[in-house]
């Protein structure tokens, strides 16, 4: 048998989802975003959702979120995205509706928003990007920035009686009552891949089903501001990240 | 032979040379291209072993820009 009887369409077992469009994207080479939406496109198009799906885009990397995965999308102010987010599912309720955000956007500027948002409860999905940086403007010193990292703000690493303690905003919102499922994952192996899929999937299905607020952090790696080759971000991630960040569910539905 | 049998497409001008696929690959198929390189200017993946893919797909799990088709069929002969 050779190649060109194995290459038909009814062998494939994994390509592009259809709603990630053939826009090249601009992150920069390894970035975990992209991962994340191919995801967020896959789960959508297994959900048959493509019509009801409102994304809410958030300022940072991956502010050009709309170019790249075929839902409608609404471009929030910084870190506003969960305030826009419950407009429109309070205003839509039969509509999926979900906020892609990065860790400057939802735990700096929009620490606010966004445990008020998950406080009330709104049936929303939030999906939390944590690469522990901000990786757009040049890589500086982010809430969750670890001990000791070094950042171009930080250029002798963050110091805690300066700097403050990394923040764990997941953990924080865990504790309100307003959210039914909290989890962390990761991106950076197939097996964490298909777990974060899961979790993507089960945030959606919760906000359809009017649980309340879901919340997936997506421990993330940012090799361009971290300074390292994808492969040994991933490495790094996995050595320092994941002490202070641990894997797995905060929360899980009351069944 | 082998059971399983696989191929893979690579999307070169997608490609960002990002060397993810590379390391996942559990049966090293995948390359970069040492030399050339795509109208963006990265040197992108292709499948320098190609008789050793399994069609796992772990690389197209992993792939960041969505570049990757895999293929697999079981061979029964």
């Amino acid at each position: 048998m050779d190649k060109e009887d194995i290459r038909r369409p009814e062998n494939i077992v994994a390509c592009k989802p259809r709603l990630l469009n053939d826009n090249n994207m601009h992150y920069c080479p390894g970035c975990s975003h992209g991962v994340v939406h191919r995801l967020v496109a896959e789960v959508i198009e297994e959900m048959g959702a493509e019509h009801i799906a409102i994304g809410i885009a958030p300022v940072g990397c991956a502010v050009f979120a709309y170019n790249y995965v075929d839902i409608d999308w609404i471009e929030a102010a910084h870190g506003r995205a969960p305030a826009v987010a419950t407009a429109a599912k309070r205003l839509n309720p039969d509509r999926l509706v979900f906020t892609y955000q990065g860790d400057g956007d939802l735990a700096a500027i929009g620490t606010a928003e966004t445990i008020h948002a998950a406080n009330r409860g709104e049936n929303i999905a939030i999906i939390f990007i944590n690469n522990a940086i901000y990786g757009m403007t040049g890589g500086q010193m982010a809430p969750t920035t670890l001990e000791g990292m070094v950042t171009s703000t930080t250029p002798y690493g963050r110091r805690v009686d300066l700097n403050g303690h990394p923040l764990k905003i997941t953990d924080l919102m865990a504790k309100l009552e307003g959210t039914c499922y909290v989890t962390r994952q990761a991106v950076h192996t197939p097996a964490a891949v298909r777990k974060a899929k899961a979790a993507i999937r089960q945030a959606f299905e919760n906000s359809m089903n009017g649980m309340g607020t879901s919340v997936v952090e997506i421990v993330s790696t940012c090799n361009s501001g971290w300074k390292l080759s994808p492969a040994d971000a991933n490495k790094w991630m996995v050595e320092n990240m994941f002490p202070a960040y641990p894997l797995g569910d905060l929360k899980t539905p009351q069944q | 032979m082998a059971k399983v049998k696989g191929a893979v497409d690579i999307n070169e001008e997608r490609c960002k040379g990002c060397d993810l696929c590379v390391v996942t690959c559990p049966c090293d198929v995948l390359s970069l291209q040492p030399k050339e390189v795509n109208n963006r200017g990265y040197h992108y993946a292709f499948a320098a072993n190609a008789d050793a893919c399994i069609g796992c797909a772990a690389c197209a799990t992993v792939c960041p820009d969505g570049c990757i088709t895999v293929y697999r069929v079981m061979n029964r002969e």
